[in-house]
């Protein structure tokens, strides 16, 4: 019994965590760009999910797509407004540009973190279930919203596959990650592969966040330990590689909810991070990097 | 008249003029009596602080202020952290020059503030923190210790205000099991050792005692635990958290209710936050908005709410009450003399919005804490029922009956 517990709640955590790290992933392969401000674009797509579905009138699909919007926005907002000026920047040298990049969406991240503690205050917020309800599973009483969970995310990972693997744009983005100046010479455009990277990014950080605030409930006290999640998974899975991240994603679910239920929920994170000193120190690619 | 004989001749003559006036200003009416407000603006119970000070120096200006001067409320947001506390007290009385300091309601920061009220010798009082040590450090350090008063009620004090409501609302309903889970924070430590000796008192058994990191996001493997001991009911001591296990447990249709502390419970906005999940909670309040404690409690919650939008949380009545507690002090030390103060403080004797307000003396190991008991000040137990919080213990001023959502198991 605590078996399958075990299993059907590390199933739905981990297909979470790994919609919020491919994105992340996704972005640094591509633009090399590592978003510290991640937990921050979460946490405001799934303030903006609960504020709108309850006050606003929108409803749970409602709050679920303008939270969504919410993350797409504020991924440009990010690029445009943090990123792009740093990296067209001639002020500040080109080997520094990724300390810059760092620094900046960090500050980024904190600057909307106080934002919503002013606005919404600290407290944790729950965004409306898309689906109430619970069902019983061989015994183990699960909400179906940790179905839905794990469906829409890995809808959205299935969706990606798709879009990266048959679609010209797609295929153009994975080259990016590759080889961008190759890119350049056969006359893509890396400024609109750069939006577009932050668009997919931004709608799948939407999402996770969404999906997070239904599942667990998030506080503007969380962005700090959502973007070093993502960042754990990403690194442990190897920078860049999206089957990486989604490998680490499920490796981490499953570890941090074996500690929580059969160590003590307060150590959850713990083995995760002797974890990954642990790859860091044997395997510095992470488990699928190449390099 | 030229551009710049203007410059010239009437800037100058007009800055004069509006120095003389600002200059002329603190000469004709006295000088404000400044009280310090520290709290935690971006969470619920705190916000309500500095909220509720506010409206009570409004209502004591209007009124005629104190012994003519004015009061005024300086508040500094401590980010619920002990070190940005500690700095804004310091700031306080040496730069702003406050007279007292009404400070937060996490009994870490006041710890840590206590000793600065002792060395700065200002009067200090809180109005949400629980922690037992507060007046026993007190007791234990008079001459030092003297400046701090208790506004709210010690742990120990609100164990057994549960327990007393346990024994009438949950012995009925044949409850025989219940776990204890409270978070891991100094107010709980005094708590949870008073709910291990009351509530076997009562005839209750106490199968499992939980304490939850505070930073617990996925309270699930928790509730699985507390599910298969089978308990009767979860007796909780939670205020860091507060939402997401109500969410969880409503979501998850954990079918055990929920009975004990639950800070973030007490104000309104928590229906909000946690989308209705909250219906079924019951949690002790020493004052709630339909309940009329005394004639001061649905006047202020209804002034509270028309100028904030939201009911106070339990640390906004206690906040507005110390602002008059403090004001009738500075009334009858004639002035801010921080040792006539506290001599005056220990004198109250005060009705306010949670009941009738007198300090312990020396000889109590809650010196300086707040008298609790019949005719002075007695727990609520209120039910988060369809939006609304129903006032549902004790009988005599219960306005519903507790009933649980249809998820709960215990039969009712």
């Amino acid at each position: 019994m605590l078996a399958l517990q075990i299993l059907i709640d590390g199933f739905a955590i981990s297909a979470l965590y790994g919609v919020g790290a491919v994105g992340f992933t996704l972005i640094f392969g591509v633009s090399g760009v590592l978003n510290l401000s991640h937990g921050a674009i979460m946490v405001v797509a799934a303030v903006t999910a609960w504020a709108t579905a309850a006050s606003l009138g929108f409803g749970r699909f409602g709050g679920a797509a303008a939270g969504v919007l919410a993350g797409l926005l504020l991924s440009f907002a990010t690029y445009l407004l943090v990123v792009r000026p740093i990296q067209s920047s001639r002020a500040i040298p080109r080997e520094e540009k990724e300390i810059f990049v760092l620094t900046g969406t960090l500050l980024w991240g904190i600057m909307i973190q106080e934002a919503v503690a002013y606005f919404f205050t600290n407290t944790p917020k729950t965004v409306l279930p898309l689906a109430p309800g619970v069902v019983d599973i061989v015994g183990v009483r699960t909400p179906i919203n940790e179905i839905v969970t794990f469906v829409i995310s890995w809808a959205a990972i299935a969706l990606l596959w798709l879009l990266v693997n048959r679609t010209r744009g797609g295929k153009a983005l994975l080259a990016a990650s590759m080889n961008p100046r190759g890119l350049t010479l056969l006359g893509f455009e890396m400024a609109n592969i750069h939006l577009t990277v932050w668009a997919i990014y931004g709608v799948l950080a939407g999402v996770a966040g969404v999906l997070l605030g239904a599942f667990l409930g998030v506080s503007s006290d969380n962005i700090g330990t959502l973007t070093a999640s993502a960042f754990s998974i990403v690194v442990l899975g190897g920078l860049g590689s999206i089957w990486g991240s989604l490998l680490a994603a499920y490796v981490v679910g499953y570890l941090e909810t074996l500690t929580a239920y059969l160590v003590a929920p307060s150590v959850r994170t713990v083995p995760v991070l002797l974890l990954l000193v642990l790859v860091v120190y044997l395997r510095p690619q992470g488990l699928l990097g190449r390099r | 008249m030229s551009a710049a004989y203007c410059r010239r001749t009437l800037l100058p003559l007009a800055s004069a003029a509006i120095v003389f006036a600002l200059a002329a200003v603190p000469a004709q009416a006295a000088d404000p009596i400044r009280i310090g407000v520290i709290a935690e603006a971006a969470s619920v119970a705190g916000a309500a602080i500095p909220n509720a000070a506010n409206l009570a120096a409004a209502e004591i200006n209007a009124a005629g202020g104190v012994n003519g001067r004015s009061i005024e409320i300086v508040a500094y947001d401590n980010k619920s952290s002990a070190a940005d506390s500690v700095r804004a007290f310091q700031r306080a009385v040496q730069q702003d020059h406050v007279s007292a300091v009404i400070a937060s309601y996490i009994s870490e920061v006041v710890l840590a503030l206590e000793p600065w009220a002792g060395r700065l010798k200002t009067p200090m009082i809180t109005p949400g923190a629980a922690s037992d040590l507060i007046t026993h450090r007190v007791h234990d350090d008079y001459d030092h210790l003297k400046y701090v008063f208790h506004g709210y009620l010690a742990s120990t004090q609100i164990s057994d205000a549960v327990c007393d409501a346990a024994r009438d609302l949950l012995l009925p309903l044949k409850v025989k099991t219940v776990v204890v889970m409270s978070e891991d924070a100094a107010w709980t430590i005094p708590l949870d050792d008073e709910y291990l000796k009351c509530l076997p008192k009562i005839g209750v058994t106490v199968i499992d005692h939980i304490r939850l990191s505070p930073d617990t996001t996925d309270f699930t493997p928790v509730f699985n635990k507390i599910e298969d001991e089978k308990p009767d009911v979860i007796v909780t001591g939670i205020s860091h958290i507060g939402v997401q296990p109500t969410v969880q447990w409503a979501e998850q249709h954990v079918p055990i209710p929920m009975f004990g502390v639950s800070s973030q419970a007490t104000t309104s906005t928590f229906w909000k936050d946690t989308n209705g999940a909250a219906n079924g909670v019951v949690f002790n309040m020493f004052s709630a908005p339909d309940v009329a404690v005394t004639p001061k409690t649905i006047p202020f919650a209804e002034a509270y709410q028309k100028k904030y939008g939201v009911t106070p949380s339990y640390a906004g009545y206690t906040a507005y009450d110390d602002v008059y507690i403090l004001a009738e002090a500075f009334k009858k030390a004639d002035g801010t003399d921080p040792d006539k103060v506290v001599a005056a403080m220990e004198q109250t004797d005060w009705v306010g919005t949670i009941g009738r307000i007198q300090y312990l003396g020396r000889d109590s190991p809650f010196t300086h804490g707040m008298k609790i008991g019949a005719g002075f000040i007695s727990g609520l137990m209120v039910e988060w029922k369809d939006g609304k919080q129903v006032t549902v213990w004790p009988k005599d001023v219960a306005v519903g009956a507790m009933t649980f959502p249809s998820f709960i198991r215990l039969a009712q």
